[in-house]
C-alpha cells in the first residue's frame, strides 16, 4: 500500500472538511473492495476517511411506500433482516448471494453502488426497482446513477447517505456466480410492479449493469418466460474474459431472466 | 504511525502500528498470534478469519486502525492444547484437516454460522456457508461433520467453552 492517513470521522460535517478541497481523500466503507485495490496498490489515495463511526448511515426502515437502505448497512443485515424480508423479499434474496458470510458481514450497500462493479449485484436491484440514491447533496435516480465500468454520476466529495427502494409490486434476482469469485457471471433482477415491467442485467454488459428493453417490453405485453422465446441479447456487446465469451454470458443472462420471471410467477 | 487501543482475546493491547498494517499482520507480526494464517491474500480463502467484535471477518481485509476500539478473538481466545473450545474438539474427533493450515479460519467461520443459524445445522447450511473458506486437502466432508457436530456441542455447553 501506498502512504495514507487515516481518520475515523464521528459527524458528517468532519466528513465534508476531510474531503472538502481534496480531490486525494477516500471513504472506507467495508473496505471489501478498496483494502483489496490498495493492496494491489491501484490506488493511493491521500486520506482514508471511515464511515464507521457516523450514526445513522446504517439500517433499515420503512417510510411509506419505500423502503430505506442506509448506505453503510451490511450485506449480512440485509439479508437478514425481517423487514427486508417481508417488504422486499427479492432484496434480501439478493444480499445473501453477495461473495461469502464473511464479505457479507462486512460489505455495505453505499460501497457496492459507489463501486458500480460490472459483475456486482446491488446495481441490478436498484435499476429494476427504479431506487433513488440520496447523497448528502441530491437525490439521484438510480437510471442516472451506473454510468460505466466502475463510473457513477458520484462527485469526488459526494457521500451516499441511503437508498430508497420503492415498493408495490413482485420481484426476483436469479444469478448464476463465477464459482470461484461469487460474484456474477449473469444476474437478471426482474420486477413487475405499478404498471410497468423491468429487466436489469448485471455481469454481462461491457459498460457495467444495464436495463434490458427488448425483454421488458416483450414482458410487458405478456408476463410469462414464453414471451421471450427467440430473445437474446447481442453476445458481441457483452463482456468476454477468461471466465466466458461474450456470447455465454448473453445466453447466461437470458437464462436467468427466464428464471426470475418463472419464479415471480410461482410467488402467486 | 498510529496508536490504537483494542481487546485481543479478552486482553486489552495498545499499538503503534503503520496505518497500513492489516488486521491479520497485527495478530501475527505484533501479537505473535500466529494461529491466524495468511493463505490467498486476497479475501479469498478464509484462512485469516477471525472474530472483529463476535463477527466473522476476513482479518487480511481490514485494517489494523479500523479494529481500533473493538474486540478480536482469535483460534487462540477460544481454547487451547489444555482445554479445547468444544468446535475445536470437534474438529479433532471428526478429523476436520489434513494438513491443517485452513483450520483456525474454518473453526472461527463454524463459529460465525452458529452465531447466524443457531446450534442445529444441516449440511447444505454448512456447505454453503464455507464459500469464502477454501481447503485444499480434505474435500470439505469431516470439516462439514466438524461444524455440524461443534454447533451442536456449544448449545450443550453455552458460555463456558467460550
Ligand atoms: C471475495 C469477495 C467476493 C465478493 N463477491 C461479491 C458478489 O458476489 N457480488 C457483489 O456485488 N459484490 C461482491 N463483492 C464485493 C463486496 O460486495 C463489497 O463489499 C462491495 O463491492 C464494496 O463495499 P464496501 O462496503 O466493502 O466498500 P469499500 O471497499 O469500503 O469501498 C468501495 C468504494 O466505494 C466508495 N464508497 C464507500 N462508501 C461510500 C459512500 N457511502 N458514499 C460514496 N462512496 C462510498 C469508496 O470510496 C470506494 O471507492 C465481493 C468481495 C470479495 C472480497
Amino acid at each position: 500500500m501506498f502512504p495514507f492517513t487515516y481518520h475515523r470521522p464521528t459527524d458528517l460535517p468532519t466528513v465534508h472538511a476531510l474531503l472538502g478541497g481534496n480531490d486525494e481523500a477516500k471513504l472506507l466503507a467495508g473496505g471489501q473492495t478498496l483494502i483489496a485495490t490498495l493492496k494491489q496498490r491501484l490506488a493511493s489515495p491521500s486520506d482514508l476517511i471511515d464511515l464507521a463511526a457516523i450514526p445513522g448511515l446504517a439500517g433499515m426502515s420503512r417510510e411509506g411506500d419505500t423502503l430505506v437502505i442506509g448506505a453503510m448497512t451490511r450485506h449480512a443485515d440485509v439479508a437478514a433482516s425481517p423487514l427486508v424480508r417481508e417488504a422486499l423479499p427479492a432484496l434480501a434474496a439478493l444480499a445473501e448471494l453477495i461473495g461469502d458470510p464473511a464479505v457479507r458481514n462486512r460489505g455495505t450497500l453505499g460501497g457496492s453502488i459507489a463501486n458500480n462493479d460490472p459483475s456486482a449485484d446491488y446495481p441490478a436491484a436498484c435499476l429494476a426497482l427504479d431506487a433513488t440514491i440520496v447523497t448528502d447533496k441530491r437525490e439521484i435516480p438510480a437510471g442516472d446513477f451506473f454510468r460505466d465500468l466502475f463510473e457513477t454520476a458520484l462527485e469526488p466529495a459526494e457521500v451516499i447517505l441511503k437508498v430508497i427502494f420503492p415498493l408495490g409490486g413482485q420481484g426476483a434476482y436469479e444469478k448464476f456466480p463465477n464459482p470461484a469469485s461469487r460474484y456474477a457471471m449473469a444476474g437478471a433482477f426482474v420486477w413487475r410492479g405499478m404498471g410497468k415491467v423491468r429487466v436489469a442485467i448485471t455481469g454481462t454488459g461491457q459498460g457495467g449493469v444495464f436495463r434490458w428493453s427488448e425483454a421488458e417490453a416483450a414482458l410487458m405485453t405478456d408476463f410469462d418466460p414464453s414471451a421471450l422465446d427467440g430473445l437474446w441479447l447481442d453476445g458481441d456487446a457483452m463482456i468476454s474474459d477468461i471466465h466466458g465469451t461474450g456470447a455465454y454470458r448473453a445466453h447466461l443472462a437470458g437464462v436467468m431472466t427466464r428464471r426470475a420471471v418463472s419464479r415471480i410467477l410461482a410467488l402467486g | 504511525m498510529q496508536t490504537i487501543t483494542l481487546t485481543v482475546n479478552g486482553a486489552d493491547v495498545t499499538a503503534t502500528i503503520d496505518v497500513r498494517t492489516l488486521l491479520v499482520q497485527l495478530l501475527r507480526d505484533t501479537l505473535n498470534l500466529t494461529g491466524t494464517h495468511v493463505g490467498c491474500d486476497t479475501s479469498q480463502c478464509g484462512a485469516c478469519t477471525v472474530l472483529l467484535d463476535g463477527v466473522g471477518v476476513k482479518a487480511c481485509a481490514v485494517l489494523a486502525v479500523q479494529a481500533d476500539g473493538l474486540e478480536v478473538t482469535t483460534v487462540e481466545g477460544i481454547g487451547g492444547p489444555e482445554h479445547l473450545h468444544v468446535m475445536q474438539e470437534a474438529f479433532r474427533e471428526h478429523h476436520g484437516l489434513q494438513c491443517g493450515f485452513c483450520t483456525p479460519g474454518m473453526i472461527m467461520a463454524g463459529l460465525d454460522m452458529v452465531r447466524r443459524h443457531g446450534p442445529v445445522m444441516d449440511e447444505t447450511t454448512v456447505r454453503t456457508e464455507l464459500e469464502g473458506n477454501i481447503c485444499r486437502c480434505t474435500g470439505y466432508h469431516n470439516i462439514v461433520l466438524a461444524i455440524m457436530a461443534g454447533a451442536r456441542a456449544m448449545a450443550a455447553v453455552p458460555a463456558a467453552a467460550e
